[in-house]
């Protein structure tokens, strides 16, 4: 599927429900004032958006390390023979909330999620016993800028 | 040569208080990480989950919205079905000196969507600034990639784009204290 498959509607709502929902009563009524639809039309919409894998969530986006949590980017060097196994070893920590294959010769990078921020080098060094290979831990040192915004 | 100094100050994460959730917002976390219910009233239907009224639950995501735990609650689109094919992550070796600076400046630049300092490792890996770019083919990302470049100006001593050519897994955060009460 794609972005031509998306309505008028469609993309009118992605565009504002991007931006974030209002924390008041009645969240939808008011963004579907806003939008000029009506409440169960605006909640129709996004129900199909959301199964129809357009959106992959609708809901709120937490700050893990706020939260009292660990987070990281890391990164591994996995010669492509290795690299089947390495994935299935890598997926299996349920630490490991997203993985990417990227053209380098880092070529596997993913982001870790941990409990507590002490549990992130102990996982890097279970991470790194099963595969066998040196895991690049880079932690961010500073946020410039959170903001996914993908207008259609 | 590369500046290896390591900045030690601070992060702008660890300079902000933890906010301290109580079992109850454990709960709220828990029972939304995956989504929030598409009903009229969404808080209520967490309430109903959680065991606790809708008024509270709205009060309490208000208060955890206030302290930054909550960035936002809002629709997180599938790049690719957007027609965002092109996802690449752009990597800078910046003087250090000078990033925090032009870290901000060229966060607000289109297309980026996360940016971050993070640490080099040398020698094979020099850079130390992480940009997100979003296009709906490569020659946007390279666009997007020279105007950051000219914003960077001297002080990139080179970069590169790493573009994503296979999801291998994508099941979001589990999030940090929400399984323990």
């Amino acid at each position: 599927m794609t972005a031509a498959e998306l309505d008028a509607t469609d993309r009118t709502i992605i565009n504002r429900l991007q931006d974030g929902l209002p924390l008041v009563e009645r969240p939808f009524a008011r963004v579907a004032g806003e939008l000029g639809l009506s409440e169960g039309r605006l909640l129709y919409r996004l129900e199909q958006l959301r199964e129809r894998g357009v959106l992959t969530r609708f809901g709120p986006m937490y700050h893990a390390e706020r939260l009292g949590g660990g987070l990281t980017l890391a990164a591994l060097a996995v010669p492509e023979d290795d690299f089947d196994r390495v994935v299935e070893q890598v997926n299996a920590f349920a630490e490991v909330a997203h993985n990417y294959r990227r053209e380098h010769a880092l070529n596997m990078w993913f982001v870790l999620a941990t409990e507590t921020p002490e549990r992130i080098a102990e996982v890097i060094n279970e991470i790194e016993a099963e595969t066998g290979f040196a895991v690049y831990n880079m932690p961010k040192e500073e946020e410039f800028h959170v903001r996914l915004h993908l207008p259609v | 040569m590369y500046d290896s100094i390591c900045r030690s100050e601070p992060d702008s994460v660890a300079a902000i208080p933890a906010f301290a959730p109580d079992a109850v917002d454990r709960a709220i976390v828990l029972a939304t990480q995956a989504g929030l219910p598409l009903y009229p009233d969404p808080w209520g239907a967490v309430g109903e989950q959680v065991g606790i009224g809708g008024d509270d639950v709205l009060a309490r995501m208000q208060a955890m919205h206030k302290a930054g735990v909550i960035r936002r609650v809002a629709a997180v689109p599938n790049h690719y079905r957007l027609g965002y094919v092109a996802n690449g992550m752009s990597v800078w070796d910046v003087d250090d000196a000078e990033i925090d600076r032009l870290g901000r400046d060229v966060a607000g630049v289109a297309g980026v969507s996360h940016c971050y300092r993070r640490p080099r490792h040398l020698p094979h890996w020099p850079y130390n600034l992480f940009a997100m770019l979003h296009g709906k083919n490569r020659d946007e990302v390279e666009r997007q990639a020279e105007a950051l470049r000219i914003r960077l100006g001297s002080a990139c001593r080179g970069y590169r784009i790493l573009y994503s050519s296979r999801i291998l897994k994508k099941t979001g955060l589990r999030l940090a204290g929400a399984g323990k009460s």
